[in-house]
């Protein structure tokens, strides 16, 4: 059945399009958009007073099957990605076992067409095991459905690896996505490194230790001339980092999560495990750089880094429980709220940072645009609207979020999957 | 009394009036130490667990002797013998403790935030015997005790806190109390152990012990743990030495009559000098001492009925 989407506001940064738009949806595709469309034999979606935008990708999520269903499945991390307005995720391969070979993709591919309501694309690792030695058959990885590669969590520290790994990464057109931390220099440290870790006695994470695997990552994607990804940037030396090397034309683009964006190391004075996520929150100065960046474009995407753990693993002292917050059914609300309501970025620019981008680094070529022939992936935004966050709401199966509580003003108002409604506030 | 806290857990909570209050309750108690029979009624019926998730001899002695002579009953429960070696996660062990109902519970326990994230679930008091690098305020309340019983006055005084600043929980409650009640403080240790945010605490900061130690009132000298050579803070415990043992020759820089303290256990001949841990001016054992009736104070400033009842 043919879907018309009448009378929303279609804000879509890859045509420069901000207007009063139709939209007519035949099989998962989006085939006519005009001022009105006439149109028989359709269900009608009206979208008066909300903003039409091509489908949110998220870049960055960890689904956590196979392996560790009880922080989440792909059913459940889809169903609050829906909730969460985005139509794409991009899963992470630390699940258990590692996502590095053909079973484990074409696993969590066909996981994903049973049960997923938006679409999953899963990011193989760069090494066997995550194990920063040996790399995985990338070609053949690629060929079973991955669209990146990356050892999320467990970076590649051999300079050796990395650049072969970018060389070869040449040949399947693809980007590597880096976690940049020395581990040596972040060691066992639990928060940020500086006078909040003296003063809460927790060990530290230095901003050394990303700046110094962004610089090297730079330095090998410049010579080897292909494409680096920087995930979750952090710290103001970093960003310093990438601004110089976009100015120099290295191939490299970077993310941003809301916490980092939000949230500073001086939270942690409560030892709250929920502020606990790696790279750590930052200092005031770092937050102000990183949203600098985003307003500049030194940043490309928001990501979430969604990291879904039960509340028995955060639910210890702080330096035992793990890193990481979920982030899919909060990011959109904070980032319309803090970043777009107070005028610190437009609305296209939010859009371009969570759709237009990721679709265009990740070479998705039918999604992240609102056009005849375009995926019809879409997520409709109700700018008004005021929602509390609460966790207890989540259709995630984790809890541990730091938001909690918070208003915000802004919400995804339906999401839109090939056509098909996810998701309906 | 100016008293009005469920638990202790850092120096930070705590204004210069409520530590005076603790001090001089614990004045009021030192002398039942010295008794024939060293013991009050005070506490009589209360139950007060200490829960030490790492080792210690001291700390660990010194609140039962506290509680035991305020006529408590303590129950000791160590690591080794805990159930945290069974998996059992420390908010249960607390739970379980605690369905027993007692009164207090100490905690010692090696990461930071311990027993602050126990008071958000524990109906207990909580006593932080110290937690990972972050405070350790009966062991800074015992150390402004001795400095008061040997310098009457805190206020102005010149103290140094010497060594491992960073992963010293006794060197941070020191510097909130001692603030607090006007000291000045030099932090003294080599820059991998002594960042230059520390600033940021309104101490000043030296790398040069022979420099800082010129006119000290109080030298206060922090246990270097062996082990951190082994991740290079510094190259070896003959150069730590070289650089910032406490020695008789440094000493003599010091202002006359400057005490020298030590939180302990004390490795002779690294950090200090045997001659100068066992000389005159040492007051290594009285902090030992203080600790019973300064831990005896905080005890029944928590726990203590309205009256004061049996203190004579």
């Amino acid at each position: 059945m043919r879907v018309w989407i009448k009378n929303g506001r279609v804000v879509d940064p890859a045509s420069g399009t901000d207007k009063r738009l139709d939209i007519l949806i035949e099989k998962g595709k989006i085939i006519d958009i005009k001022p009105k469309i006439q149109a028989r034999g359709t269900k009608i979606i009206d979208a008066s007073g909300l903003v039409v935008a091509p489908g949110f990708i998220d870049m960055h999520v960890h689904l956590r099957e196979p392996g560790q269903e009880d922080k989440e499945t792909i059913a459940t991390g889809a169903q609050a990605a829906a909730r969460g307005g985005f139509t794409s995720i991009v899963c992470m391969p630390n699940t258990d076992p590692i996502n590095d070979n053909r079973g484990v993709t074409e696993y969590i591919l066909s996981e994903a067409k049973k049960n997923a309501v938006v679409n999953v694309f899963p990011i193989a690792s760069i090494t066997k095991g995550e194990k920063g030695e040996e790399l995985t058959d990338m070609a053949d990885l690629m060929k079973a459905g991955a669209v990146a590669f990356s050892d999320d969590g467990m970076p590649v520290q051999n300079s050796q690896v990395m650049r072969r790994a970018l060389e070869y990464s040449k040949i399947l057109d693809t980007v590597i996505i880096d976690h940049c931390e020395d581990t040596n220099l972040s060691s066992d440290g639990a928060m940020h490194e500086g006078y909040y870790s003296y003063l809460f006695g927790l060990r530290g994470i230095p901003a050394s230790s990303e700046e110094t695997m962004v610089s090297r990552d730079i330095i090998l994607a410049r010579s080897s001339g292909a494409a680096i990804h920087v995930a979750h940037l952090s710290v103001k030396g970093a960003v310093e980092l990438v601004k110089e090397a976009k100015r120099k034309k290295v191939r490299i683009t970077a993310e941003v999560t809301p916490h980092h964006l939000l949230l500073t190391d001086s939270l942690l004075e409560r030892y709250d495990t929920n502020l606990k996520m790696n790279p750590p929150l930052r200092g005031q100065k770092d937050v102000q750089a990183l949203k600098q960046a985003v307003k500049d474009g030194t940043i490309d995407v928001f990501v979430t880094d969604h990291a879904p753990h039960t509340l028995d693993e955060k639910d210890v002292e702080f330096e035992r429980a793990p890193f990481g917050i979920v982030g899919l059914e909060t990011a959109v609300p904070l980032l319309l709220d803090k970043l777009v309501k107070t005028n610190i970025i437009s609305l296209q620019r939010f859009i371009e940072m969570i759709s237009t981008s990721p679709a265009r680094i990740l070479k998705f070529d039918n999604k992240g645009k609102i056009s005849v022939g375009a995926d019809a992936d879409l997520t409709l935004l109700n700018l008004k609207k005021e929602t509390v966050v609460d966790v207890h709401s989540f259709r995630s199966r984790s809890r541990n979020s730091p938001f909690h509580g918070w208003t915000l003003t802004g919400a995804p108002e339906m999401t839109i999957v090939g056509g098909k409604t996810v998701f309906s506030a | 009394m100016a008293f009005s806290h469920k638990h202790l857990l850092g120096i930070q909570d705590l204004t210069s009036s409520e530590i005076v209050t603790v001090l001089d309750t614990a004045e009021s108690f030192y002398e039942i130490s010295t008794r024939e029979v060293k013991k009050v009624p005070t506490l009589r019926g209360k139950t007060i667990i200490n829960l030490f998730f790492e080792p210690s001899t001291r700390t660990r002695s010194s609140f039962e002797l506290a509680a035991k002579r305020l006529s408590a009953d303590i129950v000791n429960f160590n690591l080794k013998s805990s159930s945290t070696v069974k998996g059992e996660t420390f908010k249960d062990t607390i739970l379980n403790l605690e369905a027993m109902n007692p009164d207090a519970i100490i905690i010692r326990h090696s990461c930071s935030g311990a027993p602050h994230y126990a008071s958000t679930f524990s109906q207990s008091n909580i006593i932080n015997a110290g937690d990972g690098f972050h405070e350790h305020p009966t062991q800074a309340l015992l150390d402004a005790f001795t400095i008061r019983q040997e310098k009457k006055e805190i206020e102005n005084l010149k103290v140094i806190i010497v060594g491992d600043i960073l992963h010293s929980r006794v060197a941070r409650s020191n510097i909130y109390l001692l603030q607090k009640m006007g000291a000045r403080i030099i932090l003294v240790g080599p820059p991998a152990l002594l960042p230059e945010e520390f600033n940021k605490f309104g101490v000043e900061i030296d790398f040069d012990l022979d420099r800082a130690i010129q006119g000290a009132d109080v030298i206060m000298m922090l246990r270097i743990q062996l082990e951190r050579q082994a991740k290079n803070f510094f190259p070896s415990i003959r150069e730590y030495r070289n650089l910032y043992s406490l020695t008789t020759e440094r000493y003599r820089r010091a202002k006359r009559n400057a005490i020298i303290m030590h939180p302990g256990p004390i490795n002779r001949g690294v950090e200090i000098s045997t001659d100068m841990a066992d000389c005159a001016k040492s007051v290594i054992l009285k902090q030992v001492e203080n600790g019973v009736a300064v831990r005896m104070a905080v005890l029944y400033l928590l726990l203590g009925g309205k009256e004061r009842e049996g203190m004579d």
